[in-house]
């Protein structure tokens, strides 16, 4: 098991074939107050980069992204009353997804925990 | 990259932990640490503090020293009546072009301090400012001058339930100030003011014009009272989205006119023929009769998703019926809200209809504005 993260600052967390897929941290702070968020249907087949997701501030409507490819198996159904709890919890209860990943080979692209630490420290 | 403008407060809102955006030319807090929620419920239930700085103020008077021939000048510039003005009376109203389209909207006062209610006391948009100037200028007759205050006065905004205690605590005077009034009074022994009881925000309060050099000071001493805290643009965005308050650049703009725009309160009687002697006059006449102009109107979006701005409004069979202007969230409404364009038909309060969301159809209805009541001071 182990959290990957992309650029635009969404993470996926890999057990077996499944991911999670939610934003960080520093993404969830840059937002601000999330008010809504809008989830994916199951069983949707989504490719790396395709937009998984919409969160919305109060300020402004941000997509999330596929890190990697492959089909949603489930959504967190909890966000639609709770959407705050992406601010709460980014990295646990305020996850967005989970999916079948298509092709495990495309997590090599991302990056680990350490780098992308790096990567925010630069920004 | 364009060189961005400074309010005289910059360091304050650096130091305070803002986070700064580019805004009609100037660096400007959008948010504070507490962020956009806590700003906006913070204002409806205390007292916030904006830096409204980069608006345009402005003062216009006569040679002759009359007020009447000051009111009477710009009177062909704005729907407003203005030479009724009282001593101390404010009023909302537009720049106007040819056609009727809004170039801006302003506040308007006659001052009310001794000696000096021939004047008339303009704030204006940053967005606008230079081009609202050289429209005064081009249009003000001789033995009328503009006198830009923008290198000398900075605005300050205190709004919410305890504006008026906390202001109070400075000069007791400005407790007697009823909604959409104004004066000169001094806040310290050293610090005078202009001060309107107006805003933004739906809420009571006021805007206080300071001179460049003692903003700074004033602005410490409010945000010493514990009630007070710094708020950004972004909650002034959804405050006034709340309050029903137009935003120019979104509901208005040089195509639309005030009475599309739901402004007709702002247009006394006398002034809404074609011959009222205005720029834009023949317009308004025009829309105040013609049923095929649309108007503007508060939507709420049922469900929690945001609609916002250039969101297609459609009728329940799918026809296109108008776009959003404004919308987002609503933290006091504790739901979205939407503020748009359609056509008259669909004006009326509970007519259904659907936005178009990320190509999806969403329920939504026709209300009333304001989404928050207002809470306007107008007497004991």
């Amino acid at each position: 098991m182990s959290t990957k993260y992309t650029e635009d600052h969404e993470w996926i967390n890999v057990e077996g074939d499944i991911g999670t897929i939610g934003i960080s941290p520093y993404a969830a702070k840059q937002l601000g107050d999330v008010v809504f968020v809008e989830l994916p249907e199951i069983g949707r087949e989504m490719d790396k980069g395709d937009e998984a997701a919409v969160v919305e501030s109060v300020k402004a409507a941000s997509e999330v992204y596929a890190p990697v490819g492959g089909e949603v198996i489930a959504v967190n159904e909890a966000l639609e009353d709770a959407p705050e709890t992406v601010n709460a919890s980014p990295d646990g209860e305020g996850w967005f997804i989970k999916i079948k990943i298509s092709d495990a080979d495309e997590l090599d692209a991302l990056m680990d925990e350490a780098a992308y630490k790096t990567y925010c420290d630069g920004l | 990259m364009i060189d961005l403008k400074q309010t005289k407060l910059h360091s304050l809102h650096v130091a305070a932990g803002a986070k700064m955006v580019p805004f009609a030319g100037y660096n400007m807090p959008v948010q504070y640490p507490l962020g956009v929620l806590g700003e906006h419920n913070h204002t409806r239930a205390k007292a916030g503090l904006f830096d409204v700085s980069h608006m345009g103020q402005c003062f216009i008077a006569a040679d002759d020293g009359t007020f009447e021939t000051a009111a009477k000048a710009l009177e062909k510039l704005v729907p407003a009546s203005l030479t009724d003005l009282e001593p101390g009376q404010q009023r909302y109203s537009q720049f106007l072009n040819e056609e009727g389209g809004t170039l801006d909207d302003l506040m308007i006062s006659r001052l009310g301090f001794e000696g000096h209610t021939h004047k008339l006391y303009l704030v204006v948009n940053a967005g606008c400012k230079d081009a609202d100037y050289a429209h005064i200028e081009k249009h003000l007759p001789d033995g009328v001058s503009l006198d830009i205050k923008d290198d000398v006065l900075s605005l300050i905004a205190l709004q919410g339930p305890k504006a008026a205690e906390v202001l109070g605590a400075m000069n007791s005077a400005v407790k007697d100030l009823v909604f959409m009034t104004h004066t000169d009074l001094p806040l310290t022994k050293t610090i005078w003011v202009h001060v309107s009881r107006s805003g933004y925000t739906g809420e009571d309060g006021f805007e206080i014009s300071v001179k460049h050099d003692d903003v700074e000071e004033l602005t410490k001493l409010l945000l010493a009272h514990d009630d007070v805290q710094l708020i950004g643009l972004g909650a002034r965005d959804s405050l006034r989205m709340e309050a029903g308050l137009c935003l120019y650049g979104h509901e208005l703009d040089p195509s639309v006119s005030p009475i599309e725009a739901g402004l007709i309160w702002s247009i006394q009687k006398h002034r809404r023929s074609a011959d009222a002697g205005y720029l834009g006059a023949a317009r308004v006449a025009n829309d105040l009769a013609d049923k095929s102009t649309k108007r503007l109107v508060g939507i709420l979006p049922e469900g929690r998703a945001p609609a916002r701005e250039h969101t297609e409004i459609q009728d329940m069979d799918g026809n296109s019926i108008g776009e959003i202007t404004s919308g987002g969230f609503g933290p006091t409404v504790g739901g979205p809200v939407a503020i748009g364009f359609v056509g008259r038909k669909f004006t009326k309060a509970g007519t259904a209809v659907q936005l178009i969301v990320r190509g999806k159809p969403r329920p939504a209805k026709i209300v009333k504005m304001p989404f928050a009541a207002h809470n306007y001071y107008r007497g004991a």
